[in-house]
């Protein structure tokens, strides 16, 4: 498993690692498959720009990366350029994955789309593009997920 | 400067500087063909007979029971497949176990692909085979059971003795994969009446790409690589004389300091173990804590994922190794974590470290230091942690 050295470092020193309390939007995305868990917290303003952004992730040294890079990639952001945001665009400015690793990209990817969901649910609005992801984890209906 | 501390001795070991020496006059000097006639061939077959009397010696067996081969993977291959085939007149029915190596689990389902049928007895928590359960599973038309002797992943110590008499009860043969077992317990081929044993040199400071096959007198087996009259017609290809002769002389210190040894790994492996579970909370010990690998201590910390923790350490200069999906470059947590019963999660969140007899105190105590820190480290940054502690129940997504 070769990992480029962007991935080590973001791994090693990952940005955004936190949590932020009330949040404007949290989402919390899992892969049944590599065992990883990636929760992303929003803090968004009036203007509907991103201020801050934390993330929390159990996984694997990609997942945590990916996790890492893509909360970079959408801080400061408005919510239409956040969900512009794709795997791909993570991947890349991480110097690419290990094959076997492209998949932790689409969990950092799914986690951002979950927290804008929340977003937009406590906010009665739409966001035009944003799909319910899949594998959205929903906080008060944990127990009842099955993968 | 970050220290190397290797602690994946279950993986290989570093070669004996004693046994690299007793190899070299063997590629330059003794570089013959046993099987020719001229004297560079016979001096070169007669250290290969040496060394066979030898390594059968140390097992107690007889050096024309002792088949060299490439390694613990063609052992297994070998021992499953041709044995199964010499005896397929008589039956189809293999057994074997659920925390096999996978030299084993996947030539049985090379078998099964074959139209054998192949029964997988379980394990209790602890990694432990019941032998009752053998008896029932055991059938007229079983014709081999294999089982490992000890856990390569966990290191529990599987009641050979006992497995082999049920077997040889209902007429059936009976292999064992001791390729983490030789060295670190004692083998006596003829107390403990096992009919094939597999074992591979790089696991006890020998070289790797060798090992053996102890074939019992008159247990039927086919050859496994057609070609020259090589190790009795059984298994063709030129013998890899400095192979052979390092895995011989690797087995001699071995046995040689083996009481030291095996204490030495014991009383560090245990301080290890109570230094981890006191200190960290949240971990577990897999296998069981007596039945062991001198050497071996297989972690899970809760909360945490098994590749994270790994280059974690590794950055502190702690080489282990993982039974996590991402950890070993498949999608599935270890098969043997999953057999003791451990849920997804807590299996990609398990650490081997195993020892050896080089390993220090000092070694130990540093690395119990960084298994603090980085585990403390990754909660931190763990969803699953954050909602434990916020006291709700644990996000049951990872099946």
């Amino acid at each position: 498993m070769a990992y480029s050295e962007k991935v080590m470092e973001h791994f090693t020193n990952p940005r955004n690692m936190g949590e932020i309390e009330n949040p404007s939007g949290v989402g919390t995305v899992g892969n049944a498959q590599c065992g990883d868990i990636m929760r992303v917290y929003f803090d968004i303003d009036d203007e509907g720009i991103i201020r801050d952004v934390k993330f929390k992730t159990f996984g694997c040294a990609a997942a945590v990366a990916t996790s890492s890079m893509a909360t970079e990639l959408v801080k400061g952001k408005t919510v239409q350029e956040a969900l512009a945001v794709t795997n791909a665009a993570v991947c890349e400015a991480l110097d690419g994955l290990p094959p076997i690793k492209v998949h932790c990209s689409l969990l950092a990817e799914e986690a951002i789309h979950a927290a804008l969901w929340d977003y937009a649910e406590k906010n009665g609005i739409v966001i035009e593009g944003l799909e319910q992801p899949k594998s959205d984890i929903h906080e008060d209906e944990e127990d009842e997920e099955e993968y | 400067m970050t220290p190397q501390i290797y602690l994946d001795n279950a993986a290989t070991t570093r070669v004996h500087p004693k046994v690299v020496e007793a190899m070299l006059p063997f590629f330059t000097e003794g570089y013959g063909n046993p099987s020719s006639l001229y004297e560079l061939g016979q001096q070169a077959k007669a250290a290969v007979t040496d060394a066979r009397e030898r390594i059968a010696a140390h097992i107690n067996a007889k050096a024309q029971d002792i088949y060299f081969t490439s390694g613990g993977t063609e052992s297994d291959n070998w021992a499953l497949k041709s044995t199964a085939d010499a005896y397929s007149d008589k039956g189809r029915h293999i057994i074997t176990s659920a925390i096999e190596h996978h030299a084993i689990s996947h030539s049985a389902e090379w078998l099964k692909r074959h139209g054998y049928e192949i029964t997988y007895l379980g394990v209790d928590e602890k990694g432990l085979i019941d032998p009752a359960e053998l008896e029932a599973a055991i059938r007229p038309d079983t014709t081999l059971v294999s089982i490992i002797f000890a856990n390569n992943e966990i290191g529990t110590i599987e009641p050979i003795k006992e497995l082999a008499a049920i077997t040889h009860r209902h007429g059936a043969v009976f292999h064992t994969d001791a390729v983490q077992a030789l060295t670190n317990i004692p083998i006596d081929v003829v107390d403990l009446d096992v009919d094939m044993l597999s074992a591979s040199g790089h696991k006890f400071s020998g070289p790797k790409g060798i090992g053996f096959l102890y074939i019992r007198k008159g247990i039927k087996t086919k050859s496994f690589l057609d070609g020259g009259a090589q190790e009795r017609k059984r298994r063709a290809s030129t013998e890899n004389v400095p192979g052979i002769i390092g895995m011989a002389r690797a087995l001699d210190i071995a046995i040689e300091n083996y009481a030291e040894r095996t204490k030495h790994e014991c009383d560090l492996r245990d301080h290890l173990i109570r230094r981890v579970l006191a200190e960290v909370e949240h971990s577990r010990l897999n296998g069981d804590a007596v039945k062991r690998l001198p050497g071996n201590a297989n972690f899970s910390f809760e909360f945490v994922e098994g590749e994270s923790l790994l280059l974690s350490l590794e950055q502190k200069g702690i080489l282990g190794s993982s039974g996590s999906a991402c950890a070993s470059g498949s999608l599935d947590p270890s098969h043997v974590l999953l057999a003791i019963g451990l849920p997804h999660e807590i299996a990609h969140g398990s650490l081997r470290l195993t020892l050896s007899e080089d390993t220090t105190l000092d070694e130990i105590d540093y690395t119990v230091e960084a298994i603090k820190e980085v585990v403390a480290h990754l909660r931190n940054m763990s969803p699953l942690f954050e909602d434990f502690v916020a006291g709700k129940k644990k996000i049951s997504a990872v099946k």
